[in-house]
């Protein structure tokens, strides 16, 4: 399949029900799925002959706090036999559970240990879902957008004590987040302006 | 009389100089050969990503740098592209020949450091103390062009922050010359050095279908004879107007992948010579004043460019709602930006793919088996920095 507009006919026609949408841009092709459907759906484009993407680029989710499905499942895949790549979508609620691909690609294990770490999804069958960026005995899902951006605790050594420990987020000031947001549209005539001067010379 | 006789558990690191970094490895160990390794990473997290959702996106650049610290410019690389790609603008091709130029300086500097350094590794110091010395030169040439020698902050949307200053060509011309004999005397002392190749010959072989099934890239797929460039097969910016070779290991092993970084750096001079040669005189960033800040000179003239200034560095440029995976090859592998914009001057969500993650996460499978002594070989071989694996 050397081109993308014969890659998303052949994944519509052979996965058929399994794909809720298609949409080719930026030179990528984006395909929405259903949970259900993941294991089927990443089996059949790695394996196929017409598809072989055979590397597993990244796992992210995507939190949007508002929406009744809570969270963006993404999967960045890549084929290197025909120079593609395909990003799988779905949408989960917020304590779903969803399938995991380390029998398929075994790189999938840390990728899901860092979506369980950051946000909190929960992953069937994997072997060793354990939190991996932060520390140890951190509490809570750092990337979800109501996790604030100075966190809830931080950590100092206590010297009655003895140890590190953690308390809870001290600021002397807290953390300013102005709103800049206007309706400001732009320098159009430093544009036309250079132009000009561009011609002169 | 029978004995029971149980694994050694063994902690290597966080503070140990042969792992590269804050990288804590508990190993099982059945006498000296190791049964099992368990990395625990995160001791750098700072939340990179978490920073990057609250900041403008020219405010996101500096965060780049602080990833894989040793080549800053090539992940700033990506973020740039990404956001050009949505905004859909054009980059002048002088910028264009600066950012890769740069990009290929940032390749040498991060494969001199990674040679040497794994010379180090298995016993040899000569060749860190000779390569660290190019190392510094190119951060002079880092300095002159962006302020810094290390975090650079150069790189924007449409360009670069600004021209480079007079007489830089000549000097990184000048080092063009006199850097290949440098290689060549880094390849005197370890490419038919005994002992180097005792510690690295057919050791962490990485087969074609396991450097696929891993998620491995640059150096770590190319080393198992795995023809794959992104410069060459995405090209971006203007690698599609220069020439060069991809090199391509045969074993998979240690060995090869410390080979094809050697050939790597000699075609990243060549990169280099190119793009001084093809560079002309010209724009530096896109004129569109809705990223590019104006000039000095206009701000002194105009109200209303200082104004536009003012906003820009305040509010920022906008991005529209989009989604998009930019991918570079920077020196250590695939580095990717998966950008999620809405609309306003922040971005929603910006996760990060580090080559790095995805190698050290294959530490078990590569060290499984091997002797204690060949961890840090393994390690070092890996390319890891600790910036980019915890972000």
């Amino acid at each position: 399949m050397n081109n993308l507009i014969d890659l998303e006919k052949k994944i519509n026609s052979e996965l058929g029900t399994k794909i809720n949408k298609s949409l080719i841009k930026h030179n990528q092709i984006y395909v929405e799925i259903d949970k259900e459907d993941l294991i089927d759906v990443t089996l059949f484009i790695k394996t196929n002959k017409d598809t072989k993407f055979r590397q597993l680029i990244d796992i992210t989710v995507v939190d949007y706090p508002e929406e009744t499905q809570r969270f963006k499942v993404v999967y960045l895949f890549l084929s290197h036999e025909f120079n593609q790549r395909i990003i799988l979508t779905y949408r989960i609620n917020e304590n779903e559970v969803i399938s995991s691909l380390t029998s398929i690609f075994p790189s999938a294990n840390w990728m899901e240990r860092e979506v369980f770490d950051m946000y909190g999804v929960n992953f069937k069958d994997h072997p060793d879902l354990r939190r991996i960026l932060t520390d140890y005995g951190f509490e809570g899902h750092p990337l979800r957008k109501d996790f604030p951006l100075t966190g809830h605790t931080e950590v100092r050594y206590s010297e009655d004590q003895k140890k590190v420990i953690n308390e809870p987020v001290k600021l002397e000031q807290n953390y300013r987040n102005f709103d800049y947001e206007s309706p400001w549209e732009g320098t159009k005539y430093i544009k036309e302006q250079t132009d000009n001067n561009d011609k002169k010379n | 009389m029978t004995k029971k006789i149980k694994n050694l558990n063994l902690n290597f690191g966080p503070q140990h100089p042969a792992a590269h970094g804050v990288l804590r490895l508990i190993l099982e160990l059945d006498g000296e050969v190791v049964e099992k390794a368990d990395p625990h990473i995160g001791l750098l997290h700072r939340g990179t990503e978490k920073l990057i959702e609250n900041k403008t996106y020219m405010q996101a650049v500096p965060y780049f740098d602080r990833l894989d610290y040793v080549a800053p410019m090539n992940q700033e690389h990506a973020f740039a592209l990404a956001i050009e790609k949505i905004l859909n603008i054009d980059v002048p091709i002088r910028a264009q020949f600066i950012r890769v130029m740069f990009c290929e300086i940032g390749r040498i500097l991060s494969h001199i450091l990674n040679v040497t350094t794994q010379a180090l590794d298995v016993g040899a110091l000569t060749p860190s103390l000779w390569g660290f010395e190019e190392r510094e030169t190119l951060m002079t040439f880092y300095e002159r062009a962006s302020g810094s020698r290390l975090h650079a902050n150069y790189f924007r949307a449409g360009g670069v922050h600004q021209d480079l200053p007079a007489g830089l060509e000549t000097d990184i011309a000048k080092f063009c010359k006199t850097f290949p004999k440098i290689i060549n005397d880094l390849e005197n002392l370890l490419t038919d050095n005994r002992i180097f190749k005792q510690r690295n010959v057919d050791i962490g072989v990485v087969s074609k279908e396991d450097a696929l099934d891993y998620s491995f890239s640059g150096v770590m797929i190319r080393g198992s004879g795995v023809p794959w460039d992104l410069r060459k097969s995405q090209p971006y910016d203007c690698y599609d107007q220069l020439e060069f070779k991809i090199p391509v290991g045969k074993n998979g092993d240690c060995y090869d992948r410390y080979l094809c970084r050697i050939e790597e750096m000699k075609e990243s001079v060549s990169i280099i010579k190119q793009c001084l040669a093809k560079m002309e005189k010209g724009p530096i960033k896109t004129f569109d004043g809705k990223i590019s800040p104006p000039s000095k000179k206009e701000i002194k003239q105009s109200m209303e460019a200082l104004i536009h200034h003012f906003k820009l560095f305040t509010e920022g440029y906008r991005v529209p709602k989009d989604e998009i995976y930019t991918a570079v090859e920077a020196p250590k592998g695939e580095f990717g930006v998966y950008l999620i914009s809405d609309g306003s001057s922040k971005p929603y969500k910006c996760k990060i793919r580090a080559p790095g993650f995805s190698h050290l996460q294959s530490m078990d499978y590569l060290i499984k088996g091997h002797m204690l002594a060949d961890v840090p070989a393994v390690l070092g071989s890996l390319d890891i920095v600790f910036g980019e694996v915890d972000r």
